[in-house]
Parts: C-alpha cells; structure tokens; sequence
C-alpha cells in the first residue's frame, strides 16, 4: 500500500515519504507514524532530524523516475558496448594478443564501441563528415539534412501512438490495441485519401480527421465493452489487433482498395491532395510538427481540463473517483477512444506523410513500440516525444551502424530492449546504483493494474 | 517468563521510531503498552518478535540477552504473538490451523490428527477457551477465531504473549470474555504484554501500564494510580477532552428515510436485511455493531457505490434509490468513507487536487471545462488553514500526510459545500487524539446547522459519545434503536443479536448506575 510510510512532518525537505530501510512490518501502522502523529496533533517537536543536504542533491540521489529512467538508458548503452565488445572480432583478436600489444586491446575495446555509437548518432542526427563534405563543395546538402529528416519521420508515429497509450495509462486503462487502432486509422485515411476529390485544403484536413475516427471507433469498441460488460480491456483489444489485421488483408485483396491490375495486396494510393507537405527532397513533413502540437494539447489536456482531470484521478485511484461522483464507464469509454485516436492519427501520419499506399502487415511494430515508449517516456507527453525521439535515432542509425560497422542492427533492438528493461526493474537501478529509495507511488505506474 | 527491554532504540532514517524504550514484564503480569497510532510500539513489538533489529538496546529474557534473527526464533523461545489481522487458514479446522507449522508427525511423516485435536481439547480446558476443534476456521465468529490465535500461541508454549490491539474487532462481551482468558493465562503464570489505546481496558485488566509518545515511554504506572483523564494526558502531551460537548438535538424534518433497504452481496448473500431507519436533519444517529454486520454495505447504498436489491432510499422526501453518486452528492449528500486511503483520497494527487475531487467540474474551480488552477490553489490554501491541515503546503502529494492530516482533507472536502445528509463511517479510525477531537466537534458542528448525520462507528465508545438515538446492527438487520442512556451492556447484547424487546429488565435497570458520556481512546 501506497500511503504505509508517511511522515512528511519529520523529514520537511524530503520530496516523497522514505521508505529506506523500512522493512515490510506485519502491522500497517508499524513505522509511519511517529512522524504522523507530530504533523497530526502538532504536540511536541519532531524527532531528531540530522541537517539534510540541498534538495537538488537529494533529488539526484533519490530514485525518483527521471534519474531511474536516465540511469537505465545510461545503462543499457554501457551493456551495449560490452556486447559489442564481446561480437567484435577485432577487439576478441586484439585481446587474444594482449600479451604482445597490450596497448592495442585496450583502446579497441573503447574504440569499436564509440564508432559504433558515433555512426548512429552521425547516421540520425548529423554527420560531421557529410557537414564537412557540403561545407567544401557546396553541393550534397540533402545528405545533411536527411538523417534528422529520417528520424522525424521515424519518431512521428511513435509519438501519437505512444501518447494515446500514455493517455490509457494515466486513466487506468491498459490499450494494448495501438497496433489495431494504427491500422483502423491507416484504412480511413487511406480511403478518403483514393476516393474522395476535394482542393488540398479540405482534402488533407478531412484525411487527418478521417484517420482520427477510425481509431477512435476502434478504440471505443473495447471501451464501451468494458464500462458496459466488465470485458477486460487488454484481452480486447488484443483480440482487436487479430481482427484489423486481417480486416486489413481482406479489403486489400477487395475492391476498392486494392490497386488495380494487382494481384498482390497492395492498396492504391492517395491522391496528391491527402499527402503532408514536405520538405524539399526530404521526407520530413507536417506530420510531425501535428505529433508535437498532440503532445503539447495532451500535456495541456492533463494538466488543465476538468476532463483530463477525471482521467487521472480514476486512473490513480478509481474507487475515489467514484466514491466522488465520477463516472468510472464514461472515462473508461472516452480514455480508450482517445488512446485509440491518437493510434490511428499515427497510421494517418504514415500514409499521408510518407507511403501514400498501405500492404498486407501495415503499421508492423509501431502498436507495441508505442507501449514501450509511453512506459519510457512515463506516460507524459513530452516523455514519450523524447522516447519516441530517442527509438527513432536508434532505428534510423542502426541501419547507419550497419553499413559503416558491420555491427548487426539487432544490436539497437537489443540496446532497446534493455532500456526497456532497466526502466521496468526500478529497484535493479536502484541498487546498482545505490540510489535512495522513494516514495512507492513514484514507480507504480509501471507495474500497477494488469488485473484490471 | 520475565521479559526486559532495555534502552532500545531503533531509527528509520532521521526518525527515531523507538528512543531508549525500557519496559519490563514480570512473569504472571499483564503489562499494558498504551499510545496512539505512530506512538511506535507496534516498532517495539517488532524489533522484540525479531522482525526488525533495534540499532541499540537490549532484549533479555528471563535475564539472559537474545537477539531474534527472525519470527521463528523467538516462537522458540517462548514468545507468541496474536496480531490484530488474524494468520489463520480460513477452510482449515481449528486444530488443523493451531498446529500448523508445528505439525505434530506420526512415522513416515504422516500428520498425526488425533494428537492434534487432544492438544487442543487439553489446552482449551485448560485456560477456559471454549472451541471445536474440529470447526472450520471461516465459520467461527471474530472472538472465536482470536481464540484459535491464542491457542496457535498455547502450543507453541508461549510463556509471554503479545496482543496487539486484540479489542479492536470484539464485542463488548466477547471483550470480557478475552479478559477472563487473558486472567486465566496469568494464572498459570504466563506473562501477557497488551497493546492498546482504549483506556478503559487498560484500567480493567491491566496490572501494569506503559505509555508512549513518539517513541518514547513517557511514564510508567498501575490502574490503582491513574485514571483515564491522567492516562490520556501521557498518550497525548497535554489535556484532553474525553466527553463531546453537545447541545442536546433539535430534530428537524425527516432527511434522509431508508425504507426496507435489502442489499445483497456479489457472492448473493443478504447483507442488509429490509433495514427501516430515518435520520432527521438536526440530529446524530450513530449506527453502532461489530464490523462485518452490513454497516459498509448499507452506508455504500446510502452514497450510491452499491445497488440496492429492494426498499428505498430518500433525501428530504425525494427518492434517490437509483442515482447516481453524483446525483447524491448533488442532492447535498457528504460522504466520509470508511476507507479513507481507497475510497476517500488519491493519495498521489495533490491536496488541493484532493479538496476539489467532487466539485472539479463546477464553478468556480472549473469553466468550460477548464479547470482554474489558481483558484483549486487558493481553496486549499484556504481549507488548509480553515481545517488545521499539517503540513500546509496545498502542492503535498496527500499521500505524505499523517492519517489525521488525511481525513482532515477528507471532512474538509465533504463539509465544504451545502450539507443536507452528512454519512460517515468510521470517521475516527486510526487517528490520534488531537484529530479525534477535531473531527467529532466538526460532526456536531453540522448537525448545529441542521444537517442529519448518520455515523457508522464499531467503536462503542465514540457512537455513546455521538449519538443523539443509536441504531444497532447485526447480520443486516436493525436490533433496536436506542437513546444512549440504556446503557453498554444494553447496546453490547444487542450488537450480539439480542433486540431490544428482549433485553432483560436488569439491564435495562442497571443503565441508571453506567457512566455512558466518556469515551475512551
């Protein structure tokens, strides 16, 4: 239970209640409380506190999310190194002779992983040697600009559809069916998108809609099933993923989706008026500044809405809601159809901005990398835009990583993965790295609620 | 078995839970260890059962020094422990749950029964604790099953026995059944430390009584020397007021009726049986009887978490049997939770946050949909000071209050906006003193202003101290409404099931000589 361990009264500069060192006690009111009673009655002073250290200090050294989560993406690029290390042929040589170039060894060991860091990051974001190259000659500039341009268009969808779970998250609902919801999302925007002939103006505006309502719908299916039978949302919308998936399929071998003359399910594509503007020669397009502006709405959204308001509380503790006159059904229903329109405003962005026609498999992981960047981002907005960020220049300059290294591009998967990881075992960061211990409510929303 | 501690300090981080506490239990000696929540003896206990290691001070037994690495160990030296939340096995019988553990074995490891139930026949003879050995667990009543606890720690051979606030679920009967056990135990020569904070039970039973305050014995005396004003002085630093001045009621109209309200559980069983009760706007109707008996169900009916089966629910005249919470609250229902953590608060949301959590969508706190921060800010700022909320800082995530802080925000929060019918059940659980007192005087202060209060409380005490008529509750039906001058034992019989045409005459007549306006703490 959350509120054991509460004495604010005693430790007046601590951000949330210690738990350090507090062994589970049998009895709830065990350890919490003279500290309790002190803010209570006010009778007496204190117990004895030793002169804390500055705030910002304690802060740092407390575990709180941001250190835990900077700390895990810190340490999963050190397991990356070591596992490259350990792949690396020439560096496992150079070992095998350390005996003759112990010199040698050593700064491959340090060397193999920095270049391989380096591409990615020269491959995502800026390369230094394109810069220098455009610089001298005038000419190449499009290969400058063309990572971060990469990125964007990577991280774009990711960040729609990681806020739509982040929503889910915070409200208490668990939308595994991003992947459903991208292509629902995808599916509408790509038929208004072929069929419908309007001036840009009203075109695009209509595709950006059209794409929003076929995720919300999908995502209000397991809403209103849930507020309405009890039906678990994660089975739902799982089983949802199954049935767009292969909706998907069935319309691309149909009319009038499948592209003329094709056997193949590949669909036609928009017309010129349902595509993002974009930048010159680049794939960088509007899309993504829409992502931003859903972030900056989401955030206000929580922070600032009697809605976004009624979102947290029942995600926080929905039997307070309730107790309070919320209505736990109609945030349910609203939470999932937003989760849900965001996801589909995701499989917009990617067939308006960038594909312009959709195959069988659409959308491929982005459902369950939304999951993992809402939890990397904390499930707030402008978390999972870092996150979302952060994956892109991953992905873009794995493939970087690739050509110039050799170095597999599973290795950022795997570099990925055990971000993911560390950020899911708070207390495994904790103690590598010695940090105090916070509040328990400051990490339960990773962990809290698959049982519904 | 002799039991001393000596000098025991135990820190949690910068706070002292434990600071030089020495106590010493003679053998054949009920020792009460009296104090508020947070006083930090169920820290002593710990660190005495081995569940947490004091940084300084000593535990010897019988003059020698122990160190308990774990709960087992010191089982093995003669300690047994009754918690307050019963370990029991509840589809096991009594005595397969009393040798659990210590299981006593026949060749080839095969449970031997048969001795299992001959120590428990032995063992209840013995001491006067009357069970079946061969019922199970979940069909005996809370006193009974206190007593399989007991026997768990019989034997074991306890020589010492700890019970932790073992009073809290007890009728006022089976009390005084457990306090002839716990005679009958120090007859025998066994030693019985006794944590507690009602005082009245201490003066009853007690040979000795310890008290402490934050974490440190602040005085040491006998029942013969101390009564209860002086004692809870000690528990609390400072005089209090153990009698609720009111002012006799003035019942107005009818607030809030229930007319045959049936309430059935998710498991299908009748939990509150046709129950017909009116509160009057202007007075208290405190609905006393053991927990567990349909109070939470019947208080959830009442504030629209819980669908009610058959009968109806009216405030001042309207029917409300079907709305919503909200409609309810809307309708000038306040609505103190029982549960205060789960159902009362969000406990990472601020206590601004908190104050508004029914009102957050209404002027002037919201507009449009938008929510006016500086105004939520503002109102907890204000309600802060208006209910001595500690500590004051609108921005602290609620969860970092005390509990008394926590139910502050609570009632603050309910009392904030017009109260027509003010529920509140267990309002007091868990809080200190100085917070008791608060929150008893703000229930009468909205009675004074007309609201009918209902109050849920299985603590006889604060519901004689509480209510202008008492309504009495066992097994979803109403036993009786009463006025508080029957008297305990006439309330405690019928907490028990007796109704109150049936109480006999003696009781009745004996309500003349009970003192009834105190209540313990």
């Amino acid at each position: 239970m959350v509120g054991v361990s509460s004495d604010p009264a005693a430790l007046p500069h601590q951000p949330g209640p210690a738990r350090t060192g507090v062994p589970p006690a049998p009895s709830a009111a065990a350890p919490s409380a003279a500290g309790g009673a002190a803010a209570g009655g006010g009778a007496g002073a204190a117990p004895t506190t030793a002169g804390p250290p500055p705030r910002w200090m304690q802060a740092i050294a407390t575990a709180n999310p941001v250190t835990v989560t900077v700390l895990a993406i810190f340490t999963a690029l050190v397991f990356g190194a070591v596992l490259i290390d350990v792949t690396s042929l020439s560096v496992l040589h150079a070992w095998g002779r350390i005996g003759a170039h112990p010199g040698e060894a050593l700064s491959l060991t340090f060397t193999v992983p920095a270049d391989a860091y380096g591409s990615i990051l020269a491959g995502s974001i800026l390369s230094p040697h394109s810069l220098g190259h455009a610089i001298s000659t005038g000419k190449g500039w499009h290969n400058v600009f063309n990572p971060l341009s990469e990125t964007t268009v990577d991280a774009t969808p990711l960040i729609l559809a990681g806020i739509g779970v982040a929503l889910g998250f915070r409200s208490g609902v668990f939308n595994i069916g991003a992947q459903g919801q991208f292509i629902a999302g995808a599916l509408a925007a790509l038929y208004v998108g072929f069929e419908v002939r309007l001036p840009i103006g009203i075109h695009l505006p209509l595709v950006v809609l059209a794409g929003a309502a076929g995720g919300a719908i999908a995502g209000f299916i397991p809403g209103i099933l849930k507020a309405r039978t009890g039906a678990h949302e994660v089975i739902v919308t799982i089983m949802l993923n199954y049935v767009f998936l292969n909706l998907l399929d069935y319309l691309l071998s149909e009319q009038p989706f499948q592209l003329q003359g094709q056997t193949n399910e590949v669909s036609r594509s928009v017309l010129a008026t349902a595509r993002m503007p974009h930048l010159p020669s680049l794939r960088a397009n509007i899309s993504f500044l829409i992502a931003l502006a859903i972030a900056a709405a989401a955030s206000w959204f929580l922070k600032r809405s009697t809605l976004g308001f009624s979102f947290r509380v029942i995600g926080a503790n929905a039997n307070a809601g309730r107790t309070a006159g919320m209505s736990t059904a109609k945030v349910t229903v609203l939470a999932l159809a937003i989760s849900g329109m965001l996801a589909g405003l995701a499989g917009m962005a990617n067939v308006s901005g960038v594909d312009f026609f959709v195959e069988s498999g659409y959308g491929g992981n982005y459902g369950f990398n939304a999951i993992t960047v809402a939890l990397l981002g904390r499930n707030r907005p402008w978390g999972v835009v870092a996150g979302s960020l952060l994956f892109a220049v991953l992905d873009v300059g794995g493939v970087a990583m690739q050509v110039n290294t050799g170095i597999s591009l599973d290795l950022t998967a795997v570099i990925q993965a055990t971000i993911i990881f560390f950020i899911a075992t708070p207390m495994l960061v904790r103690e590598v790295y010695r940090l105090r211990a916070t509040g328990a409510g400051a990490m339960q929303l990773f962990t809290k609620g698959w049982s519904g | 078995m002799r039991l001393e501690l000596d000098s025991i300090t135990k820190r949690f981080g910068a706070l002292v839970a434990n600071d030089e506490v020495s106590l010493t239990v003679e053998p054949g000696e009920i020792h009460a260890l009296l104090g508020e929540n947070g006083a930090g003896k169920s820290t002593l206990m710990n660190v005495l059962f081995g569940l947490l290691h004091a940084d300084s001070g000593e535990v010897c037994l019988d003059g020698t020094p122990v160190r308990f690495a774990d709960p087992g160990a010191a089982v093995r030296r003669g300690i047994g422990m009754v918690h307050q939340h019963f370990m029991l096995v509840p589809v096991f019988t009594v005595a397969e749950n009393v040798v659990l553990g210590f299981e006593p074995t026949r060749p080839a490891g095969l449970l031997d029964r048969r001795r299992a139930r001959a120590d428990v026949r032995r063992l209840s003879s013995e001491f006067g604790l009357e069970v079946d050995p061969d019922a199970v667990v979940e069909s005996l009543s809370v006193g009974v099953q206190q007593r399989v606890e007991i026997l768990k720690a019989l034997q074991r051979d306890a020589q010492l026995l700890i019970l932790d606030e073992p009073t809290a679920v007890l009728t006022p009967q089976e009390t005084e059944a457990l306090f002839k056990i716990m005679r009958s135990l120090r007859a025998s020569g066994r030693s019985i430390l006794f944590i507690t904070h009602k005082l009245k039970e201490v003066l009853e039973v007690a040979d000795r009584i310890t008290v402490m305050r934050l974490g440190r014995v602040v005085g040491s005396t006998t029942p013969a020397e101390t009564d209860e004003a002086s004692l809870a002085a000690m528990m609390v630093g400072r005089d209090v007021e153990l009698v609720v001045h009111k002012e006799p009621a003035s019942p107005g109209d009818a607030a809030l009726e229930l007319a045959g309200l049936t309430v059935v559980d998710e498991r299908g069983v009748i939990v509150v049986d046709g129950v017909d009760l009116t509160v009057r706007g202007g007075e208290i109707v405190a609905l006393a009887g053991v927990q567990g008996n349909g109070q939470t169900e019947l208080a959830e009916a009442i504030s629209g978490l819980r669908a009610v089966s058959a009968g109806s629910i009216r405030f001042g005249g309207s029917e409300v049997t079907r709305s919503s919470p909200r409609s309810r609250i809307r309708a000038g229902l306040a609505h103190v939770p029982e549960d205060r953590q789960e159902d009362g608060l969000v406990l990472g949301m601020t206590i601004a946050e908190n104050l508004i959590l029914d009102q957050y969508d209404r002027a002037p706190f919201a507009r449009h949909g938008v929510l006016d921060l500086a105004r939520v800010h503002d109102n907890g700022e204000a309600k802060i000071e208006e209910f001595d909320i500690r500590p004051a800082a609108a921005g602290l995530a609620v969860g970092t209050l005390s509990g008394g802080n926590q139910q502050k925000v609570i009632v603050a929060r309910e009392l904030s906006r017009p109260v027509k019918v003010l529920l509140a059940s267990q309002p007091t659980r868990g809080l200190d003193v100085g917070s008791i007192e608060y929150v008893h005087k703000r229930i009468v202060a909205a009675r004074d202003e007309g609201a009918a209060v209902l109050i849920v409380s299985s603590e006889l005490d604060e519901v004689l101290a509480l209510g202008d008529r008492i309504a009495v509750m066992y097994r979803g039906r109403i036993t009786g409404i009463v006025t508080p001058d029957v008297g305990r034992e006439a309330i405690g019989l019928m907490m028990a099931g007796v109704e109150e045409h049936e109480l006999p005459e003696t009781v009745l007549a004996g309500a003349e000589r009970d003192e009834t306006t105190g209540w313990s703490v």
